[in-house]
C-alpha cells in the first residue's frame, strides 16, 4: 500500500464535514475494557472506546488485529463460536449488551450486519428482503417494505422487474446491496459491516459506500475494512487496531488509537497508526 | 544431428507415454468387467422373463401351477413396505442429521460416540439386522412376523445411510447461510427451518431415495423377521406379508423350470422399481441442483 500522508490528507479535505462538538454526540455504544479469547488464545485484549448515533464509525488495522472478532461482539455473532469468549462490558443505550436477562435474538434485531463475502439466501430476491421482517413476525405491509429496504439501498430500479428472480443470479455487488436491503428491512438502529467491499470490483465499492454517507442520517454504521481510504472516505470516527505478540508468540489485538478520522488519518498521535495510514507498515 | 531431432517440441519421453496408455487401457477394461457382466446378466434375465411380465403377475395371487402364479402381494407388499420405510426413515434419518449437525457439542464424549457408530452401523451386514429384528421386534416386543416388523427392521437397516446422506447434504450449506440468518434476528429454530433444511432437501431427498431402494432389494432380514414364501392374500399392516425379493427367491429355489422365468419376471418388475426410485433421485438432484 502506498498511500503518503499528503494523498490522504486530499482525500480527507475533500469529504470531511466538521463533527458535532463531543458533547453534542449520542453515546450509543460505550465499550469498557473488552475482551475475547477463543479457547485460551487472547484475540483481543483491553478495548475501550464509545460509538457516536449516527456516525460511520471505521476499524482499520492490519490482519489478525481483530478488527472482525470485535465487530462482531456488537451483535454478539461470537456466541455462534462455541469457543469464544467475551469479557468486559458493551453498554447499548446504557443496558449491557452481555447482561444475563439480555437474548441476543433481540439484540441482532436491532444491530444488523453485513458480511464480507455477499451471502445471499438461495432463494428469489423478494424472499431475500422478506425473509428478516418474516422471522419477527412484521408481515403488514410486506411489500412496501420490500420496496422501500431495495431503494434505500439503492437496488430498486436495477431488480424491480424481477423481484421473484433468484439473488443468485445477481452480480457481486448486486448481491451485497441485497444483503444490506436485507438488513434495513428489519429497521434496525445499527449496521455493522465487516469488510463490505472486499470481495467487490471499485465501481461496486464506491456505490456501497456512496450508500453509506446516504444511510448514516438515519442508522448508526460500524464498519471493519482493510483498505484505508475507504476509511478516510466514509469514517467520521476511526479506530486503529494493532496486534501485540505475548511471550510465547500469541496474536492478541489491541486498540491503538481512536479518533476522529481527519486526526487520525492526518496528525495520529501514536507512531504506530502513523506508520500503518503512511504504509510503512502492514 | 537432424533438425527435426534438435526440436524441442518433439516428442522426448516414449516410455512415459506408453506407460500412460497401458494405463489408460486397464481403466476401460476394469469398467468394462463390471459393465459387460451386469449387462449380460440384465439381459439375460429380460429374454428369460419378459413375456411374463403381464396382467397374471401382476394382479394374481402365487400359485402351485406357474401358469396362473402371480405376484400381487408381494408386489402390494413391496409397495406398502416402501411407504412405511419413508415415514420411519425420513423423521428419525433427518432428525438425527439435525441433531448432531446443528446442536450436537462435538466436545462431549456422547455425541462422538454416536457418530461413530452411526458410521459403523452403515456396514453392519443386513442379515445381523434380520437377527435383531426376530429377537428384539418379533419375539422381543411380541410383534409377530407381520408387515410392520419387516417395515421396521428394514428402517434400522436403511437408517444409517440416510443420516449420513442428510448430514453430508446440512453440511453442504454454507455457514454463510446461517450468520445471514442469525443476523437478522432469527432463532435457531427458524434458521434451522427456514434456511438450512429447505436449502438441504434435495440432497436430503436423494438420500432417502436411494436409502428405500436398498432397502425394498433386501431380502435377507425379510426372510428372518418371517416374511412368508408363499402369501396368497393381500397384506396388512399386522398380518403375514411377503415380499417381492423374498418371492423371486421362493421362485428361483422351484424346480420347475417355468417358475424360474417367472422368478426373472419377478426381477424385472423389481428393477423397473428400483431404476424409477433412482431415476427420480438423480431427477430430483439435477432439479434443485444449487450453486453457492
Amino acid at each position: 500500500m502506498s498511500v503518503t500522508m499528503a494523498d490522504v490528507s486530499v482525500n480527507i479535505a475533500e469529504q470531511r464535514r466538521e463533527l458535532p462538538a463531543k458533547e453534542h454526540r449520542t453515546i450509543l455504544f460505550d465499550v469498557r475494557d473488552l475482551g475475547v479469547s477463543y479457547n485460551e488464545n487472547r484475540a483481543l485484549d483491553g478495548v475501550s472506546l464509545e460509538i457516536y448515533a449516527n456516525f460511520v464509525t471505521a476499524f482499520i488495522g492490519p490482519s489478525g488485529c481483530g478488527k472482525s472478532t470485535f465487530i462482531r461482539c456488537f451483535n454478539r455473532m461470537n456466541d455462534l463460536i462455541p469457543s469464544a469468549a467475551v469479557d468486559g462490558t458493551i453498554l447499548y443505550h446504557g443496558e449491557d449488551l452481555y447482561g444475563s436477562q439480555v437474548d441476543p435474538v433481540e439484540v441482532r434485531k436491532r444491530i444488523g450486519m453485513v458480511f464480507q463475502k455477499p451471502n445471499p439466501f438461495p432463494k428469489s430476491i423478494h424472499d431475500n428482503v422478506a425473509f428478516g421482517p418474516r422471522v419477527l413476525g412484521m408481515t403488514k405491509g410486506l411489500d412496501e417494505r420490500i420496496e422501500k429496504a431495495l431503494q434505500q439501498a439503492a437496488l430498486w430500479d436495477e431488480v424491480k422487474d424481477r423481484l421473484k428472480a433468484s439473488a443468485l443470479s445477481l452480480s457481486g455487488g448486486q448481491q451485497q446491496r441485497l444483503c444490506i436491503a436485507r438488513c434495513l428491512a428489519v429497521e434496525p438502529e445499527v449496521i455493522l459491516m465487516d469488510e463490505p467491499a472486499s470481495a467487490l470490483d471499485p465501481i461496486a465499492t464506491t456505490r456501497i459506500e456512496d450508500l453509506m454517507h446516504e444511510l448514516k442520517k438515519e442508522y448508526t454504521i460500524v464498519v471493519v475494512t482493510h483498505n484505508m481510504q475507504q476509511a478516510a472516505r466514509v469514517a467520521d470516527m476511526t479506530a486503529f487496531f494493532s496486534v501485540t505478540r505475548g511471550d510465547e508468540g500469541q496474536r492478541t489485538g489491541i486498540l491503538v488509537e481512536y479518533d476522529s478520522t481527519s486526526k487520525i488519518f492526518t496528525q495520529p498521535s501514536d507512531s504506530r497508526t502513523e506508520d500503518y495510514v503512511t504504509g510503512r507498515f502492514g | 544431428m537432424s533438425a527435426q531431432a534438435a526440436s524441442p517440441l518433439r516428442p522426448s519421453r516414449p516410455r512415459g507415454r506408453w506407460a500412460g496408455r497401458l494405463f489408460g487401457s486397464f481403466l476401460v477394461l476394469s469398467l468394462l468387467i463390471g459393465f459387460l457382466t451386469l449387462g449380460a446378466l440384465l439381459g439375460q434375465v429380460f429374454f428369460d422373463g419378459y413375456r411374463w411380465v403381464d396382467a397374471v403377475l401382476f394382479f394374481e395371487p402365487p400359485s402351485a401351477d406357474p401358469l396362473i402364479a402371480g405376484a400381487e402381494p408381494a408386489i402390494l407388499a413391496t409397495i406398502y413396505l416402501g411407504i412405511l420405510l419413508l415415514a420411519f426413515t425420513v423423521p428419525l434419518g433427518v432428525g438425527t442429521a439435525i441433531y448432531l449437525e446443528e446442536y450436537a457439542n462435538r466436545n462431549r464424549w456422547y455425541n462422538r460416540l454416536l457418530e461413530l457408530n452411526i458410521q459403523n452401523l452403515a456396514a453392519v451386514p443386513s442379515i445381523v439386522y434380520g437377527i435383531l429384528g426376530l429377537a428384539f421386534l418379533v419375539r422381543g416386543l411380541g410383534l409377530g412376523r407381520v408387515l410392520l416388523s419387516g417395515a421396521m427392521i428394514l428402517t434400522l437397516l436403511v437408517l444409517p445411510t440416510v443420516i449420513i446422506a442428510a448430514r453430508e447434504a446440512i453440511r453442504a450449506v454454507p455457514d454463510s447461510i446461517r450468520q445471514g440468518a442469525y443476523a437478522l434476528g432469527s432463532t435457531k429454530w427458524q434458521v434451522v427451518w427456514r434456511q438450512v433444511l429447505p436449502a438441504a432437501t434435495p440432497g436430503i431427498a436423494t438420500g432417502s431415495i436411494l436409502g428405500l431402494s436398498r432397502g425394498l432389494g433386501e431380502t435377507a432380514p425379510l426372510l428372518l423377521v418371517g416374511a412368508l414364501t408363499y402369501v396368497s392374500f393381500n397384506p396388512t399392516l399386522l398380518g403375514d406379508f411377503t415380499a417381492l425379493p423374498v418371492q423371486i427367491y421362493q421362485w428361483v429355489a422351484r424346480p420347475q423350470e417355468e417358475f424360474r422365468t417367472l422368478a426373472a419376471a419377478g426381477i424385472i418388475v423389481l428393477l423397473a422399481i428400483l431404476l424409477a426410485l433412482n431415476g427420480f433421485a438423480i431427477w430430483i438432484r439435477n432439479r434443485y441442483e444449487r450453486r453457492w
